[in-house]
């Protein structure tokens, strides 16, 4: 299936901004950490479609994964 | 020994006076509004005589903490009629504080039509006449000021919006690279345009150290504290590399990002306008992506950002700002928005409102979604020099609204709403509708717990526990902004267990006092109180407590959230 991962702040440098890739059926956001080595304890927001999610979410086909790191400002 | 300044206006006398000591353990927003309080009519015109304008360092402000160097300013508020405290960086608060001045009150106004300036040093505080700065954008005056005076003189002065009362005027204090920070919201720099003093110069030289009452004690508690901050991911690591700008980005993937004058909650273009972006840029160009707005900052969220050519073009680039000129006005062209910043700076005018007031500008049509050209043009010929057309403009959002018949305005007792949209973050929602500022994010911001994951997590989409969270963070933010302490030292606090006994074994320390949690706790409650209490004198009621009708009748993509709180849930906030 195909989801659409986006990384931001530092999570960027030496990786990507945004792409779609293809994942096995029932990956989590925590796996697609582990596969681009961000350490899950550096995962400070996970929004799937806009909404905040959890590390064991069950991502489904279209889905958009969103990981940052724990960042704020204001 | 500390004191209190007065300075009265209207016969131009001066006088230092003990501090009472019902007023001994305040300081900052405690202390301006206490002030403010007792000795403010209510119900009196902003700019007229009954009015004073109360400046006063943080009780940890002059100490070696780290982030104490805030300012409070206080008076009542003539954009919002309620009172107004707004705090900001810079070099002055340290000063004050040094010189022992527990806060300097401002009283009456001239009889005749001169302008001012009030010089304070160990000497006490002087009055004289100014002719030569009168009409100066703030970067002349500080120039000029150095000029006149020498490299470390403190100045706090107003631009040419607050020589002209524009409602939206803010008062500017130099930072220590002889830039500019703000007192931002409220219309403070029109109070002090209305007394006519242009500026406020400030020699420290020859005063002693703030007494600390056990310095060993001060010091055990102080590492403690710098240590919190630099272990918190926040304000050790997100904030010092990419500033509050990180936040575009995040609001736009939540769908809190007002865009398009707050009709929709993402930005096509966010990512043109964005933190990650501005990181790049600067890098890139040769500006600084650090910087403190103070001396004994150690966060640094501050930038210097320069143009094409690497020059100079702004500093103390906020979120804030590039969010409500970029998103809410859809502008994605950082040039063009930092541009403006520093334009803002120079007119002395809130970058907050007047960004929310160019987004509603928009809506009625003087100009069109997009233009940023034509943003720093209405700034420069319209704005900076006055016209009718510029003062419309100088009064905010609630004043263009008014002016054009716009129906959507996002304002909260008149103060434009900041950089989150209360539809689908529900509990900023609370913290806009209550404070007793007006619409105003820092004073109980929520989205730390709703959107960043900081102190917890409570749904920015749904209703429960917002009204609980908003007033656990309005009481706590009331006493941290009379610490003297930037408000992100918050970050920590609520994450790292012995960031707050440290802060308040500070304070403890360097009075020889013995506070408690709970006695803080009550610090906030009561300032909180004692400023409601002065709202409801002036005339306002649970009724203003809300947010503007178009929030609850039409929903913002991509939640198609609405604001769907009772009046009686709202109302909830004030059963402490």
């Amino acid at each position: 299936m195909e989801i659409t991962v986006k990384l931001f702040a530092m999570f960027r440098v030496g990786r990507f901004a945004a792409g779609t890739y293809k994942y096995r059926d029932g990956i989590t956001p925590a796996d697609i950490a582990g596969e681009l080595k961000i350490p899950e304890k550096d995962v400070g927001i996970v929004l799937v479609n806009s909404r905040h999610a959890k590390l064991d979410h069950r991502l489904f086909e279209g889905d958009t994964l969103s990981l940052f790191p724990l960042v704020g400002g204001g | 020994m500390d004191k209190i300044i007065r300075v009265n206006m209207a016969d131009l006398s001066t006088r230092i006076e003990a501090v009472p000591a019902e007023w001994a353990g305040l300081g900052g927003r405690g202390l301006t509004s206490t002030i403010v309080a007792a000795e403010v009519p209510p119900t009196c015109h902003p700019l007229g005589p009954s009015n004073k304008l109360v400046f006063a360092p943080g009780l940890l402000t002059g100490t070696p903490a780290a982030n104490s160097g805030r300012l409070s300013a206080g008076a009542k508020s003539p954009l919002t009629g309620t009172i107004k405290e707004s705090n900001a960086g810079g070099t002055a608060a340290q000063m004050l504080a040094r010189l022992g001045i527990k806060a300097l009150i401002i009283e009456g106004i001239p009889k005749a039509d001169t302008w001012y300036s009030l010089h304070v040093s160990m000497d006490g505080v002087a009055v004289q006449e100014e002719t030569e700065l009168v009409g100066k954008g703030n970067f002349a005056v500080i120039e000029a000021l150095e000029a006149r005076l020498g490299k470390k003189t403190g100045i706090l002065t107003i631009g040419p919006a607050g020589e002209l009362k524009m409602t939206a005027a803010n008062i500017s204090v130099k930072d220590p690279d002889s830039k500019i920070r703000s007192h931002g919201r409220g219309g403070l720099g029109a109070v002090m345009g209305s007394k006519k003093i242009k500026f406020i110069s400030i020699n420290d030289e020859g005063a002693p150290k703030v007494p600390i009452a056990d310095p060993e004690k001060f010091r055990t508690a102080s590492r403690a504290f710098a240590k919190a901050l630099l272990d918190h991911p926040v304000s050790g690591e997100g904030l010092p590399t990419y500033g509050t700008n990180v936040l575009v980005n995040i609001l736009h993937e939540a769908g809190g990002l007002p865009t398009r004058n707050f009709t929709a909650g993402q930005f096509d273009s966010h990512d043109k306008i964005s933190g990650e972006t501005l990181h790049e840029t600067i890098a890139a160009r040769g500006g600084k992506t650090k910087h403190g707005c103070h001396a004994g900052c150690i966060i640094q969220c501050s930038q210097v950002y320069h143009d094409k050519e690497g020059k100079y073009v702004t500093s103390g680039f906020e979120y804030e700002t590039i969010w409500g000129l970029g998103a809410d006005c859809c502008v994605d062209n950082l040039d063009d928005i930092a541009r403006a910043d520093n334009l803002m700076d120079d007119i002395g005018i809130d970058s907050i409102e007047t960004a929310v007031m160019f987004g509603v500008a928009m809506e009625a049509g003087i100009l069109p979604f997009g233009d940023g050209k034509g943003i720093i043009r209405l700034l420069e010929e319209e704005i900076a020099k006055g016209t009718a057309l510029g003062r419309i403009l100088g009064g905010g959002a609630g004043s263009v609204g008014k002016a054009y018949g716009v129906t959507r305005v996002p304002v909260v007792k008149n103060q434009g709403i900041p950089a989150y949209d209360p539809r689908s973050v529900k509990g900023i929602g609370i913290t806009y509708a209550t404070s007793t500022m007006g619409a105003d994010h820092t004073a109980g911001y929520t989205i730390a717990t709703n959107i960043l994951n900081v102190g917890g997590f409570v749904d920015p989409l749904k209703k429960d526990g917002q009204v609980e969270l908003s007033r656990n963070l309005q009481i706590a933010t009331a006493a941290v902004d009379s610490t003297g302490m930037c408000i992100f030292v918050a970050f920590p606090a609520l994450d790292i267990p012995e960031c707050l006994p440290a802060l308040i074994d500070m304070i403890n320390a360097r009075f020889g006092i013995s506070l408690t949690g709970d006695d803080v706790t009550n610090l906030g409650k009561y300032i909180l109180k004692t400023e409601r209490q002065f709202n409801i004198a002036a005339g306002f009621t649970s009724e203003h407590d809300r947010l503007p009708e178009f929030f609850k009748s039409e929903p913002v993509a991509p939640h198609n959230a609405v604001w769907d709180f009772s009046d009686a849930e709202i109302d909830e906030f004030w059963n402490f």
